[in-house]
């Protein structure tokens, strides 16, 4: 007959549109900003520092070494290296940025930089709520801003920030290995120069 | 006739692959509309300059360039992994199989191999991205035929599912930035390809209600078929690729053809079509989403452990030796392909993206000469474009 | 699928005299090409799709690239005449002597094409056609009469590269407007600080348009005749 076509599917919409009011599964709307779904584990957003213990300034892991500034494809982080050392976290004196800025108007969140850091030190946040009234301020992130703690990237991340945990625990152990074995070597050293003359004479 | 000796039909009129002359029947000015770029149906910022004779096309010009991004300029000044993220940014539905063009293309200049589960995961996302690609399609052409969105937002309702595991394993919905030359970017979780599989077997129930919904219905039959014919032996002198080329009847598919990945190891048929209109390339569209089904449920099921990158790629100070290569996949809409030409620096020499949006619209004046310019919407919407890829 | 060696004997001994040569290619992919001579191209190209057994009736990508002019620095060994003083007397002698000469390699513009068979179902075939210099001899002809599909990027070309192409049915620029001057993609491009945009937290873009500003604030008071 015609019209079966048009009738099938108007039945299909009506199932769906009866349906919208009683199956679970179809009442996914959310009554956003005062509901909100939990964000999957893995989104990034904008780039953040990290920060080990309480002082965001001692704690930083970023060492300025601007791999990430030189990757950025479109160059939206600016770093200007400091003139002195702090010691990181396994003890050797880094230097580290005196100004870190991320301009998010232009990041596009490719996370490109989080993947060359050598350090650990830059990842991505999950925070997406940024508007802000200040065009350009607004949305210039310095030092301050981007630097947040470790026990924040662990409740954003959890799975990552703990495999993050264990590599640097693994190359904390490796730096203690070297500076003890080379403690070691020169402390041998220091004792066998006396007994070097005796052998030259042979 | 073999379908070679029907392609290469020789002895060919002079000019037999250009457009026809119209002439407009009665006296009277010819009425010319600039089809766009403000234009709900026009997928993007394009223009058609349309000359009508009443209601009859008599001349379509396609106008474009608003998306221009100069894209392949801003890769020669940056490293080939730079480029990465915006190639997400060429087709911007279908960002994954961006991507795995671009890696496929360094990977064919270096000689750079993949691992297994590296190769399986790209067919898991590939496909997936295929079945989100065809179901937006369809759902765009319907809504410009004037169903006022509502097939899309059943196809948006799946892409939906499709977007949230996407988010899980690459971080982003839409601009994903995953695959690298040498494999992937992070290994999928065993917990994913758990919810991976609840969504496949959730797809085959969402393709019945889809087609329930749309292909018996006689508006669309009575709107769509003998619109927009396309003639195989044009269509393959034109360098029509993708679903369009098989509805043309052309049996042409680039992952049996090339075989890039391990897309050997997946029996899957291709669907053809026999009237060469729009309704065909709707019903393959549909079709080439159930075949897609069929290879998400095989690779699900054969996926095997391993390492996702290869051990000797190398992230930073990748500097491939001097020459080029040309590297192509079935992309969604067509044949995606990157043309890359290296001096032995950090920054390719020549970065060019063969956009399927862009080759297949070159056809369009042909397909809409004589129909009505009602028509020449659902023929537009048909040949599935996106401006990202056809300006870059 | 034949090989590079295969398709040039094929055309010499279809088209004798065509001058055809093969471009090696060092990288791992093996996509030699074969450079065609202007003058000939489209009877190779007519021949390459209406062959038999290549049957190469699908063009797949038409590209263009810049290959800018090169200064190249040389030691040459020249015979000059050199004034010394031998014994106390001056002598005039024609010696050997090395002189470091510059001279500038002319670039060129060139035209790629990737050809595969639809037929046949293989491929590829990289064909290539260069300009004689990048100023005023930058015609190429056009094979759209050939493959449809090289209608639009060749317009692309010459719009991005300048490359003119003989026997395009239409050729005006594609994704640069209409009254655009220059092309984008050569390598020695450099691009206009004079568009409308906004300015942002760059402190780069917003010294750059402060100068631009600044310059035309001048032009405006000096021509406004005050």
């Amino acid at each position: 007959m015609l019209g079966e076509g048009l009738l099938k599917g108007l039945a299909e919409t009506a199932r769906n549109f009866v349906g919208s009011f009683v199956s679970k599964e179809r009442l996914t709307t959310v009554q956003y900003p005062e509901q909100r779904i939990a964000p999957i584990e893995a989104t990034r957003d904008f780039p953040f520092l990290v920060y080990d213990g309480g002082d965001w300034q001692a704690g930083m892991r970023c060492v300025a070494c601007q791999i990430c500034e030189k990757e950025c494809p479109p160059k939206c982080i600016y770093i200007v290296k400091s003139t002195d050392k702090k010691p990181d976290y396994v003890g050797k004196p880094q230097f580290y940025p005196a100004r870190f800025d991320i301009d998010i108007s232009v990041c596009m969140s490719c996370q490109i930089c989080v993947e060359v850091c050598p350090f650990e030190a830059i990842k991505m946040d999950t925070e997406f709520e940024l508007s802000t009234t200040d065009r350009f301020g607004g949305l210039l992130f310095d030092r301050e801003r981007l630097a947040k703690s470790d026990e924040y990237y662990h409740r954003i991340h959890p799975t990552e920030a703990t495999a993050v945990d264990a590599r640097l625990a693994e190359g904390k152990a490796k730096a203690e290995i070297k500076t003890t074995t080379a403690a070691i070597a020169s402390a041998v050293k220091g004792a066998e120069i006396p007994a070097r003359p005796a052998g030259d004479g042979d | 006739m073999t379908l070679g000796a029907f392609i290469q039909e020789k002895n060919k009129p002079e000019g037999w692959n250009r457009p026809l002359a119209m002439k407009p029947d009665g006296d009277g000015e010819l009425l010319e509309v600039a089809m766009g770029p403000h234009h709900p149906s026009t997928h993007g910022v394009f223009r058609m300059d349309v000359s009508l004779d009443g209601e009859r096309v008599i001349r379509l010009k396609p106008v474009f360039g608003y998306l221009h991004r100069n894209h392949e300029k801003l890769a020669e000044g940056m490293s080939y992994l730079g480029s990465m993220p915006f190639t997400d940014r060429l087709d911007y539905i279908c960002s994954l199989t961006n991507n795995w063009a671009y890696a496929l293309a360094v990977e064919e200049l270096t000689g750079q191999a993949v691992p297994e589960r590296a190769e399986y995961l790209r067919v898991i996302l590939g496909e997936l991205t295929r079945i989100v690609n065809h179901a937006s399609s369809i759902g765009f052409l319907i809504q410009e035929m004037g169903a006022s969105g509502t097939p899309l937002m059943y196809a948006f309702k799946a892409r939906e599912n499709v977007l949230d595991l996407f988010e899980a394993l690459t971080g982003a919905r839409m601009m994903c930035n995953y695959m690298r030359f040498g494999g992937c970017r992070v290994d999928a979780s065993p917990a994913w390809l758990e919810d991976t599989r609840k969504v496949v077997a959730g797809l085959p129930q969402f393709v019945d209600e889809f087609e329930r919904l749309l292909t018996g219905n006689e508006i669309l039959m009575a709107r769509c078929q003998g619109i927009g014919i396309l003639k195989p032996e044009l269509a393959v002198n034109a360098g029509v690729t993708g679903p369009m080329l098989r509805a043309s009847g052309v049996n042409y598919d680039i992952r049996k053809v090339d075989g890039y990945g391990i897309y050997n190891r997946f029996p899957f048929r291709v669907p053809l079509g026999e009237h060469w209109d729009v309704y065909d390339r709707f019903m393959i569209r549909l079709l080439e989403i159930r075949e897609s089904i069929k290879i998400l449920e095989q690779a699900l099921k054969e996926i095997p452990t391993g390492t996702v990158m290869d051990s000797k790629a190398k992230i930073r100070g990748f500097r491939p030796k001097p020459g080029e290569a040309y590297g192509r996949i079935e992309a969604p809409k067509g044949e995606l392909g990157f043309y890359l030409i290296s001096d032995g620096g950090p920054n390719p020499y020549r970065y060019r993206v063969r956009p399927p949006s862009l080759i297949n619209l070159t056809i369009l004046e042909d397909m809409s000469l004589g129909q009505n310019v009602a028509d020449v919407v659902l023929i537009f919407g048909s040949v599935d474009i996106v401006l990202g890829e056809v300006d870059r | 699928m034949m090989t590079v060696e295969g398709i040039k004997m094929m055309i010499d001994a279809a088209l004798p005299g065509s001058g055809v040569e093969i471009v090696p290619n060092p990288s791992p992919s093996g996509q030699h090409s074969l450079r065609l001579d202007p003058r000939h191209a489209v009877a190779v190209a007519k021949f390459l799709r209406d062959d038999e057994e290549l049957a190469l009736d699908f063009l797949s990508n038409a590209t263009g690239v810049d290959w800018p002019d090169k200064e190249v620095t040389e030691k040459v060994k020249v015979t000059r005449p050199v004034t010394k003083t031998l014994e106390g007397v001056e002598q005039t002698t024609e010696e050997i002597v090395e002189e470091t000469r510059k001279r500038v390699e002319p670039g060129c513009l060139e035209a790629v094409y990737h050809l595969y068979s639809v037929a046949k179902k293989h491929g590829p075939v990289v064909i290539r056609m260069k300009t004689v210099n990048r100023t005023d001899q930058v015609e190429l002809p056009s094979l759209t009469s050939i493959w449809r599909s090289a209608e639009f990027q060749e317009r692309e070309i010459f719009d991005l590269f300048g490359i003119v192409f003989k026997g395009h049915p239409d050729l005006r620029r594609l994704l640069m407007w209409d009254g655009f001057k220059d092309h984008p993609m050569r390598r020695d491009y450099i691009d206009p600080d004079d568009f409308e945009y906004e300015p942002t937290a760059h402190d780069e873009v917003l010294a750059r348009a402060a100068a631009h500003r600044a310059a035309e604030a001048n032009q405006e008071g000096g021509s406004a005749g005050k």
